[in-house]
């Protein structure tokens, strides 16, 4: 156990370290990445934890990205109309946009209007016991929705194009590189404590309710739990989680857009936790490096037939890791214990994938 | 004394099936009783009424003579006290021996209590104690699912005790069970009735025979009669409808 607290530490650290070792470029890519890991950790609570499969964390994401992002936009306008605005002839600043001149009131909202809309979808469908593949479905919707309301309110939102060509954030230039490692510190900061916030929380006792949500819904409700107050709390705090990175994901990127929320994007976020290992939180946090790490190097290598390539990793994961990277790391480790506790007559590393 | 839980005129329907064609019912405190009856009787039906999982279309669940149950939800009846063990063991699979029992305790199921709750002293007294009456001290830290299945019938047993509850109501406990499991859950059902009132619904004539004092016959989502098992041996119309054919099979 204190192996693995060493080696989260160590990974955090190395992490920290970033800009030690990476250049410019790839840190930018890095800090994006961790972005994503941050979405993904509330997917592994939600999803590995508690057994409730979201395929529209892509909303929660982009709502907090596009909060924080008009703020960006207000700011770079220097009081006027954001340019969007202008070319759809909007005469006045819609009314809903003027508080998000307020910084502490944009990041605020990137983390509370995700949180909220996912505790008042989760208390309906969870009230009503719709859960499984009908509530994956109903996620699905919520994405569609959203993306087609951003899209058609374009001289509110942007519509296709989304909230881009930001300058400055506190006053300090985006575009500067001192700018951008603190953002990518301070990312590193937030995916550690949010970390540190996940594992408490699984390891507490309403975490073990959570996993028994998973096991044997019914069984909770006669143990006496209300299972609707675990859920609705966990699906916010996954919202939460996944507004927060977006917040952090438009403020290194610079843009966001409502393809970025879409359905594609919602599902790849599940596709990261599935691959890292959906039982393990920092399982979440690997895949979602790995996968995008390795969707941006087939995608420089082989610039024809990446997506093959990414297909391709993605069936090898399903086929033959069912419990993800991390799992599969498990059951190997627990299979080698078993052989040296026999006195390693069997061969341990007969079957690393099976 | 005062009957502790009374189903008056129990109806349950499932579109258009009459399971329950009004039942009434009472169990006084620390009663152990069987229910017991053909296949189709709606034993199970009734449990799952008193326990809210299903909502009976018609009549009154009364607790303790002044709450009625019937419109409450799982949760809030099992706060009451009434708990229930299902047919199929089901416990957490993927949680230990000890991690199920942990929330099995009486305890603040809120949110935010449980978020903040600790393992108190007292707490761990109890389960461990409860550890050695189900016998599976030596089972502790392993994953239940990996249990035996009469050890997982056990487990969960013991996680209804561990809420103290006034109520318990079991669904075919020893299904499964080897003879001396039997025995020893026998025994166990009669441990506890000292401390709360026992429903059972058994299928298994000699268990009944051996452990209980009052049995209610079902047949047809109705009751067909009470009383101690040699009585309702005599009765001519439960040996009709139910005794008299599983006499002649076995």
């Amino acid at each position: 156990m204190d192996k693995k607290k060493l080696g989260c530490w160590l990974f955090f650290i190395a992490l920290f370290l970033g800009p030690l070792y990476l250049t410019e470029f790839r840190l930018a890519l890095m800090g994006k990445f961790l972005c994503f890991a941050i979405v993904a950790l509330g997917i592994c609570l939600i999803w590995g934890y508690t057994g409730i499969l979201s395929l529209g964390h892509g909303v929660y994401f982009g709502i907090g990205a596009y909060c924080t992002a008009m703020y960006l936009k207000l700011e770079s306008s220097n009081g006027q109309l954001p340019d969007f605005m202008e070319w759809s002839g909007v005469s006045a600043l819609p009314a809903f946009w003027i508080p998000f001149s307020n910084p502490v009131f944009a990041l605020g909202a990137s983390l509370i209007v995700p949180a909220l809309l996912a505790s008042m979808l989760g208390f309906l469908t969870f009230k009503n016991r719709i859960k499984g593949v009908y509530f994956s479905l109903i996620s699905q919707a919520v994405v569609v929705v959203f993306v087609t309301l951003f899209v058609a309110k374009q001289d509110w939102t942007g519509g296709t194009n989304g909230l881009t060509n930001f300058t400055t954030l506190f006053g300090f230039s985006l575009a500067s590189p001192l700018v951008q490692i603190a953002l990518y510190m301070l990312t590193v900061i937030i995916l550690g404590l949010s970390f540190a916030l996940a594992a408490r929380l699984t390891n507490s006792r309403a975490g073990r309710v959570l996993s028994a949500v998973r096991d044997g819904e019914n069984r909770v409700r006669f143990l006496g739990f209300n299972p609707t107050s675990y859920k609705v709390f966990v699906y916010s705090l996954s919202a939460a989680l996944a507004g927060l990175a977006g917040t952090l994901f438009v403020l290194q990127v610079g843009l966001i857009s409502p393809a970025m929320m879409g359905i594609i994007p919602s599902i790849e976020m599940v596709l990261w936790v599935a691959v890292g290992g959906r039982h393990s939180l920092i399982g979440a946090i690997l895949g979602a490096v790995i996968v995008n790490s390795a969707k941006s190097f087939f995608s420089e290598t082989y610039p024809d037939i990446w997506s093959i390539f990414l297909g391709l990793l993605f069936i090898i994961v399903v086929m033959f890791l069912p419990n993800g990277i991390v799992g599969a790391f498990e059951s190997w480790n627990e299979k080698r214990n078993k052989a040296k506790q026999k006195g390693g007559t069997a061969d341990a590393a007969d079957s690393v994938v099976s | 004394m005062q009957p502790i839980l009374s189903c008056r005129d129990v109806r349950v329907s499932f579109n258009g099936f009459q399971a329950l064609q009004g039942v009434d019912l009472e169990v006084k405190p620390q009663e152990v009783r069987f229910l017991i009856g053909p296949n189709g009787a709606g034993k199970t039906t009734l449990l799952d009424v008193i326990c809210g999982k299903t909502k009976a279309s018609d009549g009154d669940v009364l607790y303790r003579q002044v709450e009625n149950i019937r419109k409450l939800q799982e949760h809030e009846i099992v706060r009451l006290g009434i708990t229930r063990k299902f047919q199929a063991p089901s416990i957490f699979a993927n949680l230990t021996v000890w991690e199920n029992l942990e929330l099995s305790l009486k305890q603040e199921r809120g949110l935010w209590s449980v978020m903040r709750a600790k393992m108190t002293g007292e707490g761990k007294e109890k389960m461990e104690a409860m550890l050695s009456r189900i016998g599976l001290m030596d089972q502790r830290d392993q994953l239940a699912g990996m249990l035996a299945h009469g050890q997982k019938q056990w487990l969960e047993i013991g996680m209804q005790l561990m809420q103290d509850p006034e109520i318990l109501l079991l669904d075919e406990p020893i299904a499964g069970m080897s003879s001396t499991e039997r025995h020893k859950t026998g025994e166990l059902i009669h441990e506890i009735s000292t401390a709360c009132s026992v429903l059972i619904v058994e299928h298994d004539m000699e268990f009944v025979r051996n452990f209980s004092k009052q049995v209610t016959v079902m047949h047809e989502g109705k009751v067909l009669c009470e009383g101690t098992m040699s009585e309702i041996q005599q009765n001519e119309q439960v040996a009709e409808v139910y005794l008299g054919r599983r006499e002649s099979a076995c």
